[in-house]
């Protein structure tokens, strides 16, 4: 077989037309791939994006004002703002409705400000119990004792036409407090 | 048909296919490549088990998957028809479940003995290198396997999981969204973790598995280690060679028979196991309106649970998320450091005191782990009376401060003759190591991990608890006393609060 000089470039200042065209094909390729690459990335980040600012935040109803009775703290439950048809019951939240007095609420999320575990409330001895690794909490949800660094996470409230509403609608992590969002901490246990 | 294939001859039809697929001579050579023969040990099988394992976690996997339905809504629920009303589903999860931990187990010894006997040094640093990684992703796959077991452990243990990432500096609350794949643990979460599980992680591990044999098969499986023989990069790969050449012996059959009798006693362990001991869970629904749970990490995680309840609580985000990067990265740099020089464990003693220190340490963590003395035990104020003889023969006062401690879930935290929560110290003898001040200051102002109770008790009920407490010593060693308040207060002074 003899060789044809034409098919490989003899130095590397001057170049074939196939090696012009290889690169240029290489190119295009790359070019397809950004073109690929938007929506892809997009697709993958789009939980992030979609819950900017409050975009996964809304207001939900936990029941009718008179549940609550004055002084206690009573366990309800909520369903998630966000449902998707595969959720099952995972959409549906628990969480920690303290009526102070009044109008005045506490609505702390069921989520251990230490790891997220489910928080128990016992009303004899006034404290929130974490089973996971034994953080306690106080009835106005500050800090008591364990591994916690802070106190409860709180939903925001307000009551509307006798129904007690918090927003949420998003995990609440040590990291992204959704207590933040009300600007205020648990007073603390006096 | 049988006497038409006998005719032709198996060799023929073997010849027909080598020539069109030519695997055949690389197949032999490879089969037959020499090696040092002293490296035909037991204590050379481990890679050759995991990689056995790995097979078996990729067929029982395949079966789970032809029942298994990745919906939050329906996992739950198909785990307990493999459980009950497919047959053998149930031994098939248990295989899974079990083989699972196998492979992290047989991975980690895997790694020890190579650390132990410096097969990662030149020239296999890559091939340690790729190692890491598949540890990585073995890990990865024991974590995300326990999330699809969709249960109230796995949904608690993603909270866990959401929690921990959540500490990232200001990316944190966007890895959680991206972790769980929306702003709650949901079927969106299950669904990206059975991708990970099923899809991504899987053909990293073929792929770079199938890297890690190519190396140990290109460079040759480390001779065993004599102490004195020092490893060189100049000279190293020709005294390997030479050694293979003058003392070698073909891997098959010199070799492979023992990695082939420990392939199959690993499996027979495993299915020995799966019927003995049966899948794991699924645990309660994955319903985060049930809040009575306590949730557990799996086995290989349990050190993790210990060490987060241990550790201050100023130390812990520092420590989970600079900790991992800092172990991974010094076992990636672990080959560069010591790229050279003594292979033999018996002139390392750094490094054989280094495993002995981190696996006694994973071993107390993991068995801390299991008793997990730092939770309160939500029951044991109504379900553990205070035994009859911490209150015979005590006053009315007294067995009203009984009736305080159990009420005010004081048990739930301290132990009473072994029984109750061992959060707080056990209370047998406290009357012996505290005085009434200190007793009443203990109880309302808390302090060293207790609550303060003063919000939540009466002065009367107080009083009724401390005089309870001051009863608890041993028989015939005394309470605690203040000296100072006999002097002045005199002898009455220790019975101000109706004490005898």
């Amino acid at each position: 077989m003899s060789t044809k000089p034409a098919l490989v470039p003899s130095s590397h200042e001057t170049i074939s037309r196939r090696g012009l065209f290889m690169k240029l094909g290489i190119l295009f390729n790359g070019f397809a791939a950004m073109v690929l690459a938007v929506p892809v990335v997009g697709f993958l980040v789009s939980s992030v994006t979609r819950g900017r600012g409050n975009g996964y935040l809304s207001w939900v109803p936990l029941g009718p004002i008179d549940e609550f009775p004055e002084g206690e703290t009573r366990l309800a439950t909520f369903r998630n703002p966000n449902v998707m048809p595969t959720d099952g019951k995972t959409v549906d939240t628990a969480c920690w409705v303290r009526r102070v007095a009044g109008e005045k609420f506490q609505v702390f999320a069921i989520n251990c400000a230490h790891l997220g575990c489910p928080v128990r409330w016992f009303p004899q001895s006034g404290l929130f119990m974490c089973p996971c690794h034994g953080g306690a909490y106080y009835r106005d949800g500050a800090r008591a004792s364990g591994p916690p660094e802070r106190g409860l996470f709180e939903y925001p409230y307000k009551v509307e036409n006798g129904l007690v509403t918090i927003q949420a609608g998003e995990l609440p992590t040590p990291g992204a407090a959704i207590a933040s969002l009300t600007g205020e901490k648990p007073p603390c246990a006096s | 048909m049988r006497i038409l294939i006998g005719k032709i001859g198996l060799a023929k039809i073997g010849d027909w296919f080598d020539r069109r697929l030519q695997l055949a001579a690389p197949i032999r050579e490879a089969a037959e490549h020499p090696v040092p023969r002293n490296t035909a040990s037991w204590f050379y099988v481990f890679g050759s088990a995991a990689l056995t394992v790995f097979l078996l976690q990729l067929v029982t996997g395949i079966l789970l998957a032809l029942i298994y339905v990745p919906s939050a809504s329906e996992a739950w629920s198909s785990l307990q028809a493999l459980n009950h009303d497919v047959a053998l589903g149930w031994f098939i999860r248990a295989l899974h479940g079990w083989g699972s931990n196998f492979m992290v187990a047989i991975v980690l010894i895997h790694m020890v003995q190579v650390f132990l006997f410096g097969a990662y040094k030149f020239p296999r640093e890559l091939t340690w290198i790729i190692g890491v990684l598949l540890l990585l992703m073995t890990l990865g796959m024991a974590f995300s396997g326990q999330v699809l077991r969709f249960d109230q452990d796995a949904y608690w243990g993603l909270g866990i999981g959401a929690s921990i990432s959540s500490r990232v500096p200001i990316i944190g609350p966007a890895v959680v969204k991206l972790m769980l794949g929306g702003p709650i643990i949901a079927g969106a979460t299950l669904s990206r973790f059975f991708a990970l599980h099923v899809f991504v992680i899987p053909g990293m591990l073929i792929a770079f598995v199938g890297l890690h044999l190519m190396m140990v098969l290109k460079l040759g499986i480390n001779e065993w280690p004599m102490p004195g023989r020092i490893v060189k990069r100049a000279t190293y790969e020709r005294e390997y060679h030479a050694l293979t050449r003058q003392e070698g012996a073909p891997f098959v059959p010199y070799a492979i028979w023992k990695d082939l009798f420990f392939a199959a006693f690993i499996i027979l362990a495993i299915a020995a196991c799966a019927f003995y001991f049966g899948p794991f869970g699924p645990t309660g629904q994955p319903d985060p309106t049930i809040i009575q749970t306590a949730p557990k990490p799996d086995y290989f995680f349990l050190w993790l649970y210990a060490l987060l309840s241990l550790l201050p609580p100023s130390m812990e985000a520092p420590f989970l998320l600079i900790g991992p990067a800092l172990v991974i990265l010094a076992l990636i740099l672990l080959p560069f450091l010591s790229g050279e020089g003594e292979k033999s464990w018996k002139r390392r003693p750094i490094a054989v005191l280094t495993v002995l220190l981190i696996a006694i340490t994973l071993g107390t963590f993991t068995r801390f782990a299991q008793f997990a003395p730092w939770s309160p035990q939500m029951s044991a104020w109504s379900g553990d009376p205070v035994p009859a003889r911490f209150v015979q023969g005590t006053t009315a006062l007294e067995r009203q401060g009984a009736l305080v401690f159990q009420f005010k879930q004081c048990r739930n935290c301290h132990s009473l003759g072994n029984t109750g929560g061992q959060r707080g110290p056990a209370l047998d003898g406290v009357a012996v190591r505290l005085t009434q001040d200190q007793l009443i200051r203990q109880v309302i102002q808390g302090g060293g991990n207790m609550p303060a109770y003063g919000n939540n008790l009466s002065p009367a009920q107080t009083t009724a608890l401390v005089a309870f407490l001051k009863t608890l010593h041993p028989a015939g060693q005394s309470p605690a006393r203040d000296a100072s308040r006999d002097i002045v207060l005199g002898d009455s002074g220790q019975n101000a609060s109706g004490q005898r």
